[in-house]
């Protein structure tokens, strides 16, 4: 097959189109959808309102909830590990607090618990890869924050919950626009650099369904640049980690409370025993669950393991019936199928514009309508450009940032993107780029309060792995912000607990024996093992032939 | 289907050969070949580092450098990834540095044994400009390092080719967190917001917004006023 700028002939003509269009299309926009219209592309094509890919939980405490099929499927899945098999009276590890997950939420709470008290050696990080392999390093938009006088914490409160469909839980929307502009200043003092205009000010940016220009970005490596200092620090401070060592369950003790986690050392395959006073739960999302066949833009790991480990110890979860699915995932060339096309792209100026190079929708519509409307676009209209293997897209008009912004400017804030393309043939500069909706965050999660304390005594948690603070949906650059307010004090509560608390008595799996009696009871067939740890991406040949010998 | 797909190609995964078909990263071959990632596989999206990679294509000199999530594989290459890249990193308090001096030099003396071979400039997958920050290192220049530096993504090829034994990216962290907090202001208007918020300022309109109910949240949410984009000259 012959490509031409990395595209095929078939796609180089549907790109002569955009070119014709560009210019009249630059002059124009596209008037935003009216309540009634959201509502009605969202019901007819947003994979969040198909009923039959959903189904309500059989037991636990949101016995009755609706959530995802995939979902589902690992909360009613059998554990992985039998009491019977696990000694819980030799402790490898015996800490005062124990942090489950070394991506932002977990490094932020580290850093707070011991800027509380709790010094390092008494501390210990686990995780499932290398410490900041997670969706925090990948964030490239930025980071929210009501800092500049024409903006406010209750416009940026107003914006969370409207777009959170006024599911939110209020007062952890108000923990998180307050502790905003704190956060930043937090992020400043250990060096993190954010973008400067030349008077020194913050660059801030629209983002999809925000009322004000409030996104701190660095480049389009926000996560990066926050993650990887966070991390230097953590270094800096000695605090222990332990890599490639995912909890695979948590414990309690005999008063009911959470008092450490059974380990997995993936890599030689035997079990730890950690005891803790208190344990902070920071494991992210669920994005390597494909809901729906999707492809996603998440890491590795993010195979909703602490949802799993919380629901067996008690813990509440909520608004788990929707999913996030980030409108511009590439959908070309196949090696970087899913990957995240930053939000920025279109705040900067880039169209979405269907095979004949028409724009058809308001660029910044929240994510979920403007997700729905590239959907439509391409199955209901059939209106989009089919790649060499079958999938369909919508055209991203890349080089209006560069007429917008002048020549350049795609190349320094948009590297990281610029970058990608050009690795696989494509200049984006020049040519419009393909994208389709993709697979994104967890919008709900492990119930917590404004302490990020969750309903079980001793378990705190922040970050991707909790819910409330986003409702039904939640806004681009609010969730680097998340796991630093709950991150924050997910760390601070922690390290007030363990100053009340002695170490834990008699450790115990239990309760995972008793979420087993009542899925048996349930007559749920021990079909399934959770948590998945890692999603399985072998070949089909190769697993056709597997033995499983040794 | 395309005709890519069909098309298979041979790679040596630690020299033994897998058929392949064409079109896949170096980590989906793999895994297509039937391995496994425990280590090697992070974000999967050129962010993290994780997947560092080596190889040489059959028949060539060059010994190359790659992001297993970020390389198409290719027919006859022979590749092995790096599972983890020991280095020297130095332990520091960033509160009790002096920025007026060259505290990377003190900090990784042998910065100065460069010997402007290149060779990490070379082995980055990032394509940046390695030897060139190292040489701003070397002047104590922070906001070059910064400039420089900036894409990193510490995924330890450039350490582990060096003939002079330079961890680059513990060089370019330490730059680039002197940088932030020393040499960028902390803009006046977040210290101002920060001010005003301790002092309770927002408490009575965030506070009457939680108790709204929802039929007036619902107007005071689709009545607010929005910022123009002025960028994309869009107006909602
Ligand atoms: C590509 C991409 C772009 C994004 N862009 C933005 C943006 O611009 N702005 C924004 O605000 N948000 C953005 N987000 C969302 C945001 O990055 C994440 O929601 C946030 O970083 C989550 O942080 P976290 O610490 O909760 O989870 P993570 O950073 O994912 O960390 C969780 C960690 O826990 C580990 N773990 C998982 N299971 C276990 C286990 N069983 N035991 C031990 N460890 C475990 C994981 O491997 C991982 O290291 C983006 C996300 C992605 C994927
Ligand atoms: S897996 Fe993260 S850079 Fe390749």
């Amino acid at each position: 097959m012959k490509l031409i700028g990395g595209y095929t002939e078939e796609m180089r003509e549907s790109i002569e189109k955009v070119e014709k269009t560009r210019a009249e299309r630059m002059k124009k926009s596209f008037e935003a959808m009216s309540m009634d219209e959201r509502e009605e592309v969202l019901n007819k094509y947003h994979p969040d309102y198909k009923p039959d890919k959903k189904r309500s939980v059989r037991v636990g405490p949101n016995k009755g909830d609706i959530a995802p099929h995939e979902v589902v499927d690992l909360l009613e899945a059998y554990p992985l590990i039998d009491e019977k098999d696990i000694d819980l009276k030799t402790i490898d590890y015996d800490v005062d607090l124990l942090i489950i997950g070394g991506g932002g939420a977990g490094t932020v709470a580290a850093l707070w618990a011991n800027e509380n008290g709790i010094s390092a050696e008494k501390m210990l990080m686990v995780t499932k890869l290398r410490h900041g392999d997670a969706n925090s390093m990948m964030a490239q938009g930025g980071i929210q924050a009501a800092d500049r006088e024409e903006d406010s914490p209750a416009l940026h409160y107003l914006d969370v919950i409207g777009g959170g469909h006024f599911a939110n839980k209020p007062e952890l929307v108000e923990a998180l626009v307050k502790d905003a502009p704190f956060i930043l200043k937090w992020h400043e003092e250990l060096g993190v650099q954010y973008d400067r205009n030349p008077d020194g000010s913050y660059v801030e940016r629209a983002g999809g369904g925000t009322s004000r220009f409030r996104l701190h970005s660095a480049k389009d490596y926000t996560g990066m640049e926050i993650m990887r200092v966070l991390r230097d620090e953590f270094r800096n401070r000695e605090i222990p980690v332990l890599e490639f060592s995912p909890a695979i369950e948590l414990l309690k003790d005999d008063e009911g409370n959470v008092a450490g986690a059974v380990l997995f050392n993936m890599e030689t395959e035997q079990y730890y025993v950690v005891r803790s006073k208190a344990t902070v739960l920071a494991t992210g999302g669920f994005g390597r669950l494909h809901i729906q066949g999707f492809p996603t833009t998440n890491h590795y790991g993010a195979t909703a393991d602490g949802l799993v480990m919380a629901y067996r110890a008690g813990a509440k979860l909520r608004d788990l019936d929707t999913v996030q699915y980030h409108p511009t995932g590439a959908a070309y060339p196949e090696q970087i199928v899913g990957l995240l096309i930053t939000e920025k792209v279109r705040g900067m100026g880039a169209q979405p514009v269907n095979r004949d190079g028409e724009l058809f929708v308001f660029p910044m519509e929240p994510r979920d309508v403007e997700a729905a409307a590239l959907i439509r676009e391409c199955y209901g209209r059939n209106k989009g450009i089919e790649t060499p293997t079958g999938m369909r897209g919508i055209w991203l008009d890349s080089p209006m940032i560069e007429e917008i912004s002048g020549e350049g400017s795609i190349e320094k804030d948009l590297d990281a993107m610029y970058r990608m393309y050009k690795r696989f043939g494509i200049d984006m500069t020049k040519d419009p780029i393909l994208v389709f909706p993709t697979l994104h965050y967890q919008n709900g999660g492990v119930e917590i309060d404004v302490n990020a304390q969750t309903s079980v005594p001793g378990l705190f948690a922040g970050g991707e792995v909790e819910g409330g603070v986003h409702g039904k949906n939640r806004l681009m650059g609010n969730s680097l912000l998340d796991f630093n307010v709950f991150g924050r004090r997910a760390g601070i509560s922690a390290a007030k607990w363990v100053k009340k608390r002695g170490k834990p008595k008699k450790l115990s799996l239990k309760h995972v024996s008793l979420y087993e009696s009542e899925l048996k009871k349930a007559k749920i067939k021990p079909e399934k093992r959770s948590p998945m740890l890692l999603p399985d991406y072998r070949g089909e040949k190769a697993l056709a032939r597997m033995l499983d010998l040794f | 289907m395309s005709e890519n797909k069909e098309k298979m190609i041979t790679v040596y995964i630690m020299g033994k050969a897998y058929e392949v078909p064409f079109g896949l990263t170096i980590m989906k071959a793999m895994e297509y070949a039937g391995y496994r990632f425990i280590r090697g596989s992070g974000c999967r999206a050129g962010f993290c580092g994780a997947c560092a990679t080596v190889y040489r294509n059959k028949g060539e000199y060059k010994f190359q450098t790659a992001l297993a999530c970020q390389a198409t594989a290719e027919d006859g290459m022979y590749l092995a990834q790096l599972p983890f890249v020991p280095a020297n990193r130095k332990e520091y308090d960033i509160a009790m540095i002096n920025p007026e001096k060259n505290v990377l030099s003190e900090y990784y003396p042998e910065i100065n044994r460069c010997v402007s071979c290149n060779t990490c400039t070379k082995s980055c997958p990032q394509e940046l400009d390695v030897m060139y920050y190292i040489q701003a290192a070397i002047r104590g220049d922070y906001g070059e390092v910064s400039k420089l530096s900036f894409d990193c993504i510490q995924c330890g090829l450039c350490a582990a080719r060096c003939p002079a034994e330079i961890t680059h990216y513990h060089v370019a962290q330490l730059a680039r967190r002197i940088y932030g907090k020393y040499h960028l202001q902390i803009p006046e208007h977040l210290l101002k917001r920060i001010e005003d918020i301790d002092a309770g300022k927002f408490d009575n309109e965030i506070g009457k917004l939680k108790k709204m109910g929802m039929k007036e949240l619902k107007e005071e949410y689709t009545s607010r006023t929005i910022e123009k984009i002025q960028r994309g000259e869009v107006t909602q």
